[in-house]
């Protein structure tokens, strides 16, 4: 098992005909995914070839579900039309939507997060890397070689942390790795990914990585502290940061003393959570968990 | 982005907030014009983006427009908290028979928006907020929804504004609405909201905080950025588009993605202990591609610090690979030539590190030690500041 993607996932494309759109469509069909078609209004009934696969372009994404069983959506669409793309995969009922588009404003992603309640989507992001159930399917940008199925459970705010985690324990491999985003407002969040890797009868252990700004990683430790059973090592970015400024990720902010690297690693130490000092001693942290 | 309080008030006019009329001067005698022209007394209020001017000795009344180019002359320059005053805003005084406080922000936490209001104004929400939770109506409003005369009522109401200001404080909710939601803020917050002698409610102060992420609808917010306050470094960042942020210690940083370049500035300074506290220079994420040209812009800003004694380039090789990224510091040195003087310590892992690092190690140049975990270059990075 793994978790939001496997290998039955029928990943679309919004988005697939752009520069990143196309070029990342590439690398999951090169990985394994099952890409069923992209959507683009422009071009739909055409088709796109990506090394001798050809992929087909619809409409919308009702037409694409309709005709290829897609449960899956990756979002390319620029900034100024992500909000448009979000609702309407939202409406069209998907189960996965996730949201890889870097700079959406947080009136367009609060709206889309309000639209999407009481639907039946989940969405990852935005500003994210995706997710990757190695060895069964990828919806995203995250590398595909780094490592290979496995028992680790992995949720990050950050995409190359994500990397970098995973590479670390490539040898053990991944049930799962997902990246939830590093904005403000976010769809799926660590408490959901926790939720869903103690479903996992597949993953052991978790590996969880934040970084400063809001309070997602106190929730999540309280969460941990009352429903995950499963061993939980933890990871925090951000501790020199100053405060007020705005590190890379929209959402990475330190706001007076709210949202400090120091508090999040307090709250996941009281919750039982053996957190790292940098990402290599938390990888160390979960081998010793794991025994390999 | 923060807005300074006269771009503020600029902006809750132009969307029909009531305030009262004043105008902004960098100079004494543009303060005195503007005091001239409102033909009162007025108030002169440093612009400065931080609490606690009035304590500071930056908001100061004047009786006419001689006094105000005076008490002008008082505040610019004033160093408030740090800040340098460059400009005051002189507006016509106003007595005051009873301060409010209204809100709209988002709240992340719930991945909603939020209304605040409380018939208490004046005093800094948060200490009210500790002191009396009770005063503060906090309501939630739907993003997909918004603000009606229905919902500002309901707002209103939750507070318990008095009902002779029941009617305007409603008419100003929706305006403030409209101010939150058509300029893509994040914090529109007026305190205090204050009824005048003659009943009339008004917008005394206020804090904006505009979404950079929205800029490519509002062209027009790009002229409310205060270009003078940003570091030089910062400042010559933005125009290469590089995602840097200045910071105070010796070791420049340069990475790829938001999150490790974070993790690479903790790592530094952990590493720093034990070489006399030595700490990261800077932030800066040259993002998923790692080009040469990116990295030769990073390192070229990097190098001019003259704060910077040592260069830790951490990169992991993802969707670009360690090939490209060594092919892109190789150059990027070959670019910057005698320019760059100063060490650099490189740690690349992931795809086809090896040849990254043979890339590296071919290259043989002077400066650069290539280290492979980055627990081990941050503490050699850091080292070589010390």
């Amino acid at each position: 098992m793994s978790i939001f993607l496997n290998e039955n996932s029928k990943v679309i494309v919004q988005g697939m005909t752009g520069s990143e759109g196309s070029k990342h469509t590439q690398r999951m069909l090169a990985s394994g995914t099952a890409i069923v078609g992209g959507v683009n209004p422009r071009k739909a009934g055409t088709s796109v070839d990506f090394d001798g696969t050809s992929v087909p372009v619809f409409g919308g994404v009702a037409d694409a579900m309709k005709e290829t069983g897609a449960d899956v959506s990756v979002i390319f669409v620029p900034p100024p039309f992500a909000k448009a793309a979000v609702i309407e995969a939202v409406d069209a009922g998907i189960g996965l939507a996730v949201v890889i588009t870097e700079g959406i404003p947080v009136h367009d992603s609060t709206y889309f997060w309000a639209h999407a309640q009481g639907g039946s989507t989940r969405i990852i992001g935005p500003n994210c890397p995706g997710l990757i159930s190695p060895g069964r399917s990828n919806a995203g940008i995250i590398p595909a070689n780094i490592t290979k199925q496995g028992k680790i459970g992995l949720v990050s705010k950050s995409g190359t942390l994500t990397y970098q985690m995973m590479y670390e324990l490539r040898d053990i491999g991944f049930s799962t790795a997902i990246g939830i985003g590093g904005d403000p407002v976010i769809g799926t969040t660590h408490i959901d990914a926790l939720q869903a890797f103690q479903d996992d009868p597949e993953t052991e252990a978790i590996v969880m990585i934040g970084e400063i700004g809001g309070d997602a990683e106190e929730r999540a430790a309280d969460f941990i502290k009352a429903n995950v059973t499963k061993p939980v090592v933890g990871y925090v970015a951000g501790f020199t940061a100053p405060e007020g400024k705005t590190m890379g990720h929209a959402g990475a902010i330190v706001s007076g003393s709210a949202g400090t690297a120091q508090a999040k690693q307090e709250a996941l130490e009281a919750a039982g959570v053996r957190v790292g000092k940098t990402p290599s001693e938390t990888a160390k942290l979960m081998r010793e968990i794991v025994g390999a | 982005m923060d807005l300074f309080e006269y771009q503020a008030r600029d902006l809750l006019a132009s969307h029909g907030v009531p305030v009262l009329p004043g105008g902004v001067a960098e100079t004494p005698e543009q303060a005195e014009a503007i005091a001239r022209e409102i033909g009162q007394q007025v108030v002169v209020k440093a612009q400065v983006k931080v609490g606690g001017r009035g304590k500071a000795g930056g908001v100061k009344l004047a009786a006419d427009a001689d006094e105000a180019r005076a008490r002008a002359q008082d505040i610019l320059g004033l160093d408030i908290k740090g800040h340098i005053t460059h400009r005051v805003m002189v507006a016509q005084a106003s007595d005051i028979a009873e301060e409010y406080y209204f809100s709209y922000l988002l709240d992340r936490s719930n991945r909603t928006f939020l209304a605040m209001a409380s018939k208490e104004g004046g005093m800094e929400i948060e200490q009210l907020a500790v002191e009396r939770p009770e005063a503060l109506a906090r309501i939630p409003v739907d993003a997909s929804v918004g603000v009606d005369s229905q919902k500002a009522a309901e707002i209103v109401d939750a507070a318990g504004f008095p009902a002779e200001v029941r009617d305007q404080v409603i008419a100003i909710a929706v305006q403030l609405w409209d101010v939150f939601s058509k300029e893509d803020a994040t914090l529109v917050e007026v305190n205090p909201l204050a009824k005048a002698p003659d009943g009339t409610v008004l917008a005394l102060d206020a804090k904006i905080t505009l979404d950079e992420n929205a800029g490519f609808r509002h062209t027009e917010h790009a002229a409310l950025e205060d270009a003078a306050a940003a570091d030089p470094l910062e400042a010559r960042a933005k125009e290469k588009d590089l995602n840097y942020v200045k910071l105070e210690g010796e070791v420049g940083i340069i990475g790829n993605g938001a999150g490790l370049v974070m993790s690479t500035l903790d790592v530094v300074a952990y590493a720093g202990e034990e070489f006399g506290g030595v700490k990261p220079a800077n932030f800066l994420d040259i993002g998923g591609g790692a080009s040469a040209e990116v990295m030769a812009n990073g390192l070229e800003i990097i190098l001019s610090d003259p704060a910077v004694k040592s260069v830790f380039v951490n990169v992991f090789g993802g969707i670009t690979a360690c090939d490209a990224v060594a092919n892109g510091i190789v150059s990027a040195l070959s670019i910057l030539g005698d320019e760059a003087t100063k060490p650099l310590v490189v740690r690349l892992d992931g795809n086809n590190v090896e040849e990254g690092r043979r890339i590296l190690a071919e290259a043989n140049h002077p400066l650069v030690t290539v280290v492979d975990t980055m627990d081990g270059a941050a503490r050699r990075a850091a080292e070589l500041a010390a």
